[in-house]
């Protein structure tokens, strides 16, 4: 069986992907992790996960571009340069020198 | 070449990852799994030299240092072959195609240990041109095996530290353990110029095509030697290479060209040490092939 | 009481050094790679276990703990035969490992309860780490246990070093050992004589000679 290894570097981290590794059954999957990936104090914490048990998605459609869900879809620069102007804040405002 | 390809390949070209879901072209996926699974070959084989001293190491922390750097390369070897696996082709499809000679590993494993000199020149310069090799994998346009590399280089500075601790011990120890150093050094001159392979331009080699490698053989080789010739020169150790200067203008290290044809010769299966390896590592797969039999008997 | 106090110290570092010397012989070549990584982490223990007990005999004979583990005549050592039989197949290695770390968990059980401080800290240190080798002993002979060919093959395996191991506790507390293993097993093991300690198994002085050979190619006192 394949197993798929979270690790945590130190607590409060976030468990990050390390790799995968075969084993018989989940009892040998424990040692085998233990040894391959936190012999050498790497880790605080191990997540084993057998391959099948993980369903990945990676299609994240946006068709109409539905602008408003991003970052990019707010360009605010040109409205708050009008709002600064209106306001006569232009010249103080962060950034203004550049 | 296809227009798929063509976008593929720009997609690597300019910095691109791939993961194993992704489509590829097989021209890429056959080309991964050569160049990974020679590398995982290598891991492995690359025990056999060391193993031989495990048994002898002459202090308790140098045989724990010594086991620790084996069981590294034998981990890199499982990281790396579930790479493979993952690309289509099984572990033990990989370790029948080693023992019977078909797939290649590095040049540097093909060669005996004669002595405990030995032993440090291949912890410190084997693996510290293993790294340049390896750092330059970070960048490889398949995600999963530039992923691991993050570990295997991690491991492999502890290595280095090994062996350059191991050769500065022989070095201000007695005439006879300099000698052993400096002798050892003569023999794996040849070899460690062999490691990063001939000078073909980056352009024309396939693997840096696909940036599955993301430097040119020679790059890497002035890499290695702007890194570690003053390293050793400054230990009053001399390189057996009456040319090796640097040509400060243009920046490069000058050499003796080596034998390319006997570097061919030697990882086609004929350096010095080749079938006995191989034979090795026949023979134990064989005595311990009942056990993965058994284990998997009750598992299924 | 220094005498048996060292006596007791080098007997178990030596059992620790040799097993653990034995044990990295499967380096690169146990079964399959991920067993390989984890056997090989259980033989650097050994060492280190033999390294902490060589450190507090060294203290008190005023040597080093390099010194007790390697500069000795192959007659001094005080190592239990079970050690040091010379790399074995898979089934003997796992029926090694199981009887050894079984005697030895008796055996820290007894050195815990001891009113040196220092030899109850150093076994009780001993002992969790010892936790781990026999979750891997137990796992792999569950596993054998399960098909019938590993069954066989690990029947035929305890047998041949039954003697051995019985050689590796003193006499109070084999049949404890022996309660533990038959149960385990789930038969009787035979009325044999042990093999104790203080027999020189030929395959020592080979080993020996092999690893103090470096170390023996400098002047004593050479650093390596």
């Amino acid at each position: 069986m394949i197993y798929e290894v979270f690790r945590q570097e130190r607590r409060g981290q976030p468990f990050q992907h390390a790799g995968s590794l075969t084993a018989p059954d989940t009892r040998f999957a424990e040692i085998y992790a233990r040894e391959q990936y936190g012999r050498r104090q790497e880790s605080v914490a191990l997540w084993l996960v057998p391959r099948e048990a993980v369903r990945e998605i990676d299609d994240f459609p946006d068709e109409f571009d539905l602008k408003y869900r991003r970052v990019d879809g707010y360009s605010i620069k040109t409205r708050l340069r009008e709002a600064r102007e209106r306001a006569g804040t232009l010249e103080t405002a962060p950034g203004a020198e550049e | 070449m296809d227009a798929r390809t063509q976008e593929f390949l720009e997609y690597v070209q300019s910095g691109g990852q791939v993961e194993t879901g992704d489509w590829m072209p097989d021209e890429y996926r056959s080309k991964l799994v050569k160049f990974i699974e020679m590398h995982g070959n290598s891991e492995l084989m690359g025990v056999l030299p060391e193993r031989d001293w495990i048994l002898r190491a002459p202090t308790l922390q140098r045989k724990l240092a010594l086991t620790a750097k084996i069981q590294d390369e034998v981990g890199h070897a499982q990281l790396i072959y579930r790479v493979v696996e993952d690309l289509g082709k099984p572990r033990t499809a990989c370790l029948d195609d080693l023992v019977s000679g078909k797939a290649k590993f590095h040049n540097v494993f093909h060669y005996p240990t004669k002595t405990w000199g030995d032993v440090g020149v291949i912890a410190w310069l084997v693996d510290a041109a293993a790294i340049v090799s390896q750092k330059a994998l970070l960048k490889c346009s398949y995600a999963p095996y530039a992923r691991i590399m993050k570990k295997i280089c991690w491991e492999e500075s502890f290595h280095i530290l090994h062996g350059r601790d191991v050769i500065l011990a022989m070095v201000t120890g007695t005439q006879e353990q300099f000698e052993l150093v400096q002798e050892a050094l003569d023999r794996w001159w040849e070899p460690l110029m062999h490691f990063h392979g001939n000078p073909i331009p980056a352009d024309e080699d396939p693997m840096f095509l696909w940036r599955i490698k993301s430097q040119g053989n020679e790059e890497a080789r002035q890499q290695f030697l702007d890194g570690y010739v003053p390293q050793i020169r400054e230990l009053g150790l001399e390189i057996p290479d009456p040319a090796l200067r640097k040509d400060e203008e243009k920046g490069v290290w000058l050499y003796t060209e080596p034998d390319w044809e006997k570097l061919r010769a030697v990882v086609t299966g004929n350096g010095p040490a080749s079938q006995e390896r191989l034979a090795f590592r026949r023979l134990s797969r064989e005595d311990v092939a009942w056990v993965e039999r058994v284990v998997l008997a009750e598992a299924a | 009481m220094t005498r048996d106090r060292i006596e007791l110290l080098l007997s178990i570092a030596d059992d620790e050094l040799f097993l653990g010397w034995r044990n990295s012989e499967w380096t690169g070549i146990a079964p399959f790679l991920e067993e390989d990584v984890a056997f090989s982490s259980i033989a650097q223990n050994e060492i280190g276990h033999a390294r902490a007990l060589y450190e507090l005999a060294a203290a008190e004979l005023g040597t080093t703990a390099d010194e007790l583990a390697f500069d000795r005549k192959p007659e001094e050592y005080r190592c239990a035969p079970l050690v040091q039989l010379r790399r074995l197949e898979w089934a003997r290695t796992i029926a090694r490992h199981w009887l050894y770390e079984t005697a030895d968990e008796i055996r820290l059980a007894a050195l815990k309860a001891s009113d040196d401080p220092e030899i109850a800290g150093v076994a009780a240190k001993i002992d969790r780490e010892e936790a781990y080798h026999r979750m891997h002993a137990e796992m792999w002979i569950d596993r054998l246990l399960a098909s019938e060919e590993g069954r066989a093959r690990l029947n035929e395996a305890m047998d041949e070093l039954w003697p051995y191991a019985l050689g590796v506790l003193d006499d109070e507390l084999r049949p404890e050992l022996r309660r533990r293993a038959q149960e385990r097993l789930g038969r009787t093991l035979a009325d044999v004589e042990p093999i104790p300690r203080g027999v020189h198994e030929a395959e020592l002085a080979e080993l020996w000679q092999e690893m103090t050979a470096v170390r023996r190619s400098a002047p004593a006192g050479s650093q390596w």
